[in-house]
Formats: C-alpha cells, sequence, structure tokens
C-alpha cells in the first residue's frame, strides 16, 4: 500500500491516461478526468460508454492496464482494494439499486454506518446515541422512517434507490459515486433526489453522478461530461455539452 | 439502548430451545441412574449412549448453520473437523488403556505393537494429558480451518467452487487416515476405550455423564451461535451471504468475516466429535467420508438453514428416522429415504421445519407486535384512545 506519497494534485479525484480492455474490447480508452474537492460532476453518455468502468476503477473493483487513478490528492486508488478504498471515504450507490433485501431498512443504515469495521470492533459493537440520533437522521433525510423495521426486500423500486443514497449517507464517505440515482423514478421523486443530491453536495462531499435522465442533470445544474467509447467526448456546462456536434450525434440524437 | 448481549440473544424460541435441552440432559440421565429397570419411565443407558450420538451431531448441524444459514459458506467438508476432534479425544482414550492393552505394551497403543512401531511417534506426545487432548480438540481444526479459510477466502473462492474444495479436503484427510503408515490405527482406527479421567467409559454413570455433558456443550455452543448472529457481526454475515460484494464496497472485509465464522464453526464440529467419540466407543476413517459431510447438510436443510434451532432439531429427526429405519426391513432403503427426504425437504419445506413453521407464526407475530406498538403509543398519549379506530 502506497498511501504516504507525495502530493500530486489538489484534485479529490483525478484520472490519467486509463485504459482498460476487457478481451481485446477497449472499455476505457485514455480516459482522464479531474474533480475538485466539493465539485459535483455528471457524467452522461450512451450506453457502452464506460460510465460504469469508470466506477468499477475508481471503487477498485476492476483494474486499469495503464494510467494513474489518484484520490485525495496522494492516494494510489490502483493499488487498493475494494475494502480499503471504501474505507478511505468512497462511497457508492449502484446502477441496479443493491440493497441488503432480507435485513429491516434500519439494519442496512446500520451497517453503511462509519464505524469500526473490523471483526472484533463488529462482534462487540454497541449503538451509542449519536449513531442513533444519525441513523434516525438519515431515516428522516430518505423519507423512511415509519418503515424503519420493514425488510427493504419488501421496497418499491424508487424506495430502495433511496435506501441506496441513505446507505451512502450514514456512509458518510468524502467521495459519492452515485449511478442512475433516478431510474425507475417519478417526476416528483426525480425533482426531489435532484435537491437531495444538490443538499449532500452543499455539505462539502465530491459527487459523481452517471445518468441518462437529461431532465435531472439540467436539474443539478452542474459541469458535465460526456463519455463516449470510453474517453471523454465533451466537458462543460449542460449547454455546451447539448449543443456540441458530436454529442448531439452520438448521444443526444438529431 | 442496545441490550446486552446475553439477554438480546434470547428470545423466546432460544429461551424454549435451552429449556428442553436442559430438561432433557438432566431428566434422561436421572431416570436411567435412580429408576429401577421395571419402571415405565426407566431410560436404558443403551438409549442414553444413542440420544448422546444424537446430540453431539446436533452441535455438528449448530456448527454447519452458523456458517451455511448465515454467511453462505456451504462446506461439504465439514465432518473432517469433527472427525479432527474426535481423533484427538481418541488418541487421549488410546494413551489411557495403558498396558490393559491386548499387548500389554504400557506406551504403545495395541495397533502400534502390531504395525512394529519402536517408539510412540511425535505427534502422539501429551495426549496422556486430558487438557491437552482437550486443547487439541479446539486447536487442530481451528488450524486447519483457518489455514484452508485464510487460502480460499483470500483468493474469493466462493459458492459451488468452495463446497467442492471442501469435499476434496475431506477426502484427502480420508485417504490419509487410512494408511497404516500415518500413525493413527489406520482402516481400524482408534477402539477398544477403556477410562476417560479415570472412569470407565462403559459404565452408566459415565455414560450418564458424557451424556449431560454433551447437552452442556449443544446449549453452549447454541448461546455462542446466538450471540454472534444476534450482534452486529451476525448482520454483516448476512449481508455477505445476500449481497457480497456490496458488503465489500461499504468497507467490510469479507474474507476476515469468513475466516472468523469458518474457524469457529470448525472448533464447534471439533468438540462434537470429542463428545461422540467416548459415547460410541470408536473413531475410523469413515467419518470422514464425504457422505457424512453431506448428510450433515441435509439435517440442517431438513431443519430448516439460518435458524439455528432448525439445525439442531433436523440433526435429531434425521438421525432418529435413520436408526429406526436402518434397524428394520427397510434397512436397505434407507439411503433411498435420505435422498427422498431431501428433494421432498426442497421442494416442499424451502425453509425446512423450523422456516416453515414461523412463517406460519409470522402473521400472528405481526399482530402481537403492532398491539404492544399501540398499546405502547397510547400510554404514551400518541393516540388519543378514541381516535385510535
Amino acid at each position: 500500500m502506497s498511501l504516504i506519497e507525495t502530493r500530486t494534485t489538489s484534485a479529490m479525484l483525478y484520472l490519467d491516461g486509463v485504459h482498460v480492455s476487457f478481451d481485446g474490447f477497449h472499455a476505457i480508452n485514455n480516459l482522464s478526468l479531474t474533480l475538485e474537492p466539493g465539485e459535483m460532476r455528471a457524467i452522461i453518455g450512451p450506453n457502452g460508454a464506460g460510465k460504469t468502468t469508470m466506477m468499477d476503477i475508481i471503487t477498485g473493483k476492476t483494474k486499469p492496464d495503464k494510467g494513474e487513478v489518484v484520490f485525495d490528492g496522494s492516494v494510489d486508488l490502483t493499488k487498493l482494494d475494494e475494502t480499503e478504498i471504501a474505507t478511505l471515504g468512497i462511497g457508492r450507490k449502484f446502477q441496479k439499486p443493491t440493497v441488503f433485501e432480507s435485513q429491516t431498512i434500519e439494519d442496512n443504515l446500520l451497517l453503511a454506518l462509519n464505524v469500526d469495521h473490523r471483526v472484533r470492533g463488529t462482534l462487540f459493537w454497541r449503538r451509542s446515541e449519536p449513531e442513533s440520533k444519525r441513523i434516525d437522521r438519515v431515516l428522516e433525510i430518505i423519507k423512511l422512517g415509519d418503515a424503519r423495521d420493514r425488510l427493504a426486500g419488501n421496497l418499491s423500486h424508487g424506495q430502495k434507490q433511496w435506501l441506496e443514497i441513505g446507505m451512502l449517507l450514514a456512509q458518510d464517505p468524502k467521495l459519492l459515486l452515485v449511478d442512475e440515482p433516478v431510474a425507475g423514478m417519478t417526476d416528483v421523486e426525480t425533482q426531489q433526489t435532484a435537491e437531495l443530491l444538490k443538499e449532500i453536495n452543499s455539505h462539502d462531499k465530491t459527487v459523481v453522478v452517471v445518468e441518462h435522465d437529461m431532465t435531472f442533470v439540467r436539474e443539478l445544474g452542474v459541469k458535465v461530461t460526456c463519455l463516449h467509447e470510453g474517453t471523454v467526448l465533451a466537458e462543460g456546462t449542460i449547454d455546451d455539452v447539448s449543443a456540441n456536434e458530436r454529442v448531439v450525434e452520438v448521444y443526444l440524437g438529431r | 439502548m442496545t441490550p446486552h448481549i446475553l439477554t438480546r440473544s434470547l428470545n423466546r424460541g432460544a429461551l424454549i430451545f435451552l429449556l428442553v435441552v436442559a430438561a432433557a440432559g438432566i431428566l434422561l440421565p436421572l431416570s436411567n441412574l435412580l429408576l429401577p429397570e421395571s419402571s415405565a419411565l426407566h431410560v436404558p443407558t443403551y438409549l442414553i449412549s444413542l440420544f448422546g450420538k444424537y446430540v453431539c451431531y446436533a452441535i455438528l448441524a449448530l456448527s454447519i448453520d452458523l456458517i451455511w444459514g448465515y454467511c453462505g459458506i456451504l462446506s461439504l467438508g465439514h465432518g473432517a473437523f469433527f472427525a479432527l476432534g474426535g481423533y484427538a479425544m481418541g488418541m487421549y482414550l488410546m494413551r489411557q488403556i495403558g498396558s490393559r492393552g491386548v499387548y500389554g505394551n504400557p506406551i504403545l497403543p495395541d495397533f502400534m505393537v502390531f504395525l512394529n512401531y519402536k517408539a510412540l511417534p511425535w505427534y502422539w506426545y501429551g495426549f496422556d494429558h486430558f487438557w491437552f487432548a482437550a486443547l487439541m480438540v479446539l486447536l487442530v481444526p481451528g488450524l486447519l480451518a483457518f489455514c484452508f479459510g485464510w487460502l480460499a477466502f483470500r483468493s474469493r473462492v466462493t459458492g459451488v467452487y468452495l463446497s467442492i474444495i471442501t469435499q476434496a479436503m475431506t477426502y484427502a484427510l480420508l485417504l490419509a487416515f487410512f494408511r497404516n503408515d500415518f500413525g493413527f490405527g489406520g482402516n481400524n482406527g482408534l477402539t477398544d476405550f477403556k477410562d476417560i479421567l479415570g472412569f470407565n467409559v462403559q459404565a452408566e454413570g459415565t455414560r450418564a455423564a458424557l451424556f449431560m455433558l454433551s447437552c452442556l456443550a449443544l446449549a453452549i455452543g447454541f448461546l455462542i451461535c446466538r450471540s454472534v448472529v444476534t450482534s452486529k457481526l451476525g448482520k454483516v454475515l448476512i449481508a455477505i451471504r445476500d449481497a457480497e460484494s456490496r458488503t465489500r464496497f461499504l468497507g467490510y472485509r469479507v474474507e476476515s468475516y469468513k475466516l472468523f465464522v469458518f474457524t469457529l464453526s470448525a472448533c464447534m464440529a471439533g468438540v462434537a466429535g470429542a463428545l461422540y467419540v467416548p459415547q460410541v466407543g470408536i473413531i475410523n476413517p469413515g467419518e470422514f467420508a464425504p457422505g457424512n459431510s453431506i448428510e450433515a447438510v441435509i439435517w440442517v436443510a431438513v431443519g430448516g438453514r439460518g435458524t439455528l434451532i432448525g439445525a439442531a432439531l433436523g440433526a435429531i429427526v434425521v438421525n432418529y428416522a435413520k436408526t429406526v429405519f436402518t434397524s428394520g426391513p427397510l434397512a436397505p432403503y434407507w439411503l433411498f429415504m435420505l435422498g427422498a427426504m431431501f428433494v421432498l425437504v426442497t421442494l416442499l419445506l424451502p425453509k425446512g421445519i423450523v422456516g416453515t413453521v414461523n412463517a406460519w407464526l409470522e402473521p400472528w407475530k405481526a399482530k402481537r407486535l403492532s398491539r404492544n406498538a399501540e398499546s405502547a403509543a397510547r400510554e404514551d398519549g400518541v393516540i388519543k384512545p378514541n381516535m385510535a379506530e
């Protein structure tokens, strides 16, 4: 582990010249991306553009063949595994909502809470008053307070999405990777999710949101990166990106 | 707010289970020792030993349920840990024979004299002390499980691949223990035991005491499992079972959790084996047979995976059925019946006996819970009585 290295960048997340190929298919091709601390970034792009693979690389699920991935200015993420990366303070919401279905909503949040995650600490762990309050607070934010004892598997798709965002809140990471948070949500829920993410971002959290829903991306009102064939096609405000010839061609359609 | 670890692990079902085990552990030996043989309530000694054997199987089943039911690790080689615990106890019992063996050698057990051993192999040293053997009962299965698990879990071997290598592990041990020059009695194993801690293993009193100890071990094992599964660690285990990679992304080191629970489970299986051997009077390599381990998994499936009580119940029910059917005219068909039982349980009772009963009780429990919550709310003045409807 090379946790202590010379600080190379002021960025919270820094990807440079990243390549990944699976059986000859270039999923990520010379991808470079920089996120400043406290920034929120929306990532758009057609299917197969490499959005999820990019998240896999950042969270340690996939190792890049080439390139640099640096977190918080100094930590080389390519040398760490999923657990170490999560412990550093990188949280992830998956494209398909992944909650622990056979456990209650409250237990899902409890599992996400950023306390000692080692075996012994977990075996003898007892919930303290501030931790209970935090869980209550998260339940309130994600509007599942009345359902805390229900099994997560019985939630609707939209509620699962929110529970997973709630788990991110309980985890309290520095960097949040949010993959398609509004898939399967109604317009009102989409609107609320945008508000929620903006609220999270306003508390000094760096957020990466991958989303197809252009209304939602517009709602966020942040810098947009469009990926195509594993590389950055365009970057800028939503209006700039939407006006870009190439983006219209490969993604938005004429 | 979180209740104490013991009170948390004791719900109604757990208390009932412990009471039944305690009652059996006390009443059966008492009736065996105190009541005259003519009494209708007298329990003959052979039954005490038979039930003692079931109780040991129940401990083995608990250990399997802990890893399979709660953490999704399907070990098809848990009989190996059971047998290793049994061999450790068997070695102690062999050393207790002393010069009373057929060949009268004060140091070497009969099979070593027969196989022309000149001296006691080094790995038999210390087994003349009970404390050393007792330590090995825990350490040998525990260490094997730790090394095996460290390699397997770190390499992220899961699912059916893990099951296959556990089978390979127990099969390799079976072959090793079959060899005469391995130093554990080869094909015949260890038998012809005389004393345990100075008491005659055949005596009624010793048998009753061993049965009591087995029940005590079952109760303690159950309490350990309950406190593990009701702790936050238990929630992490279930999380690993249901969504292993998601658990990693929350910052849990999955392999450490698996290693902990796998090693704990192997130690429990070892204790079960150690209590089993003096009650059945023999330990041989047959205990390593892959079929035994698979049978133990069937007990858990029949009783109800992930319920602990179900595992113990399943072990006792299936083995009782085995005793009944293999001693009558149906004996040749026992394996077909076992197979049919597994198929039927999978098809008709996928949650096992206890899981199915729990599902039946669910609506009733929920009603009681909501009634309690409502009356609590009423007391708190949250709901006004006349507006509750």
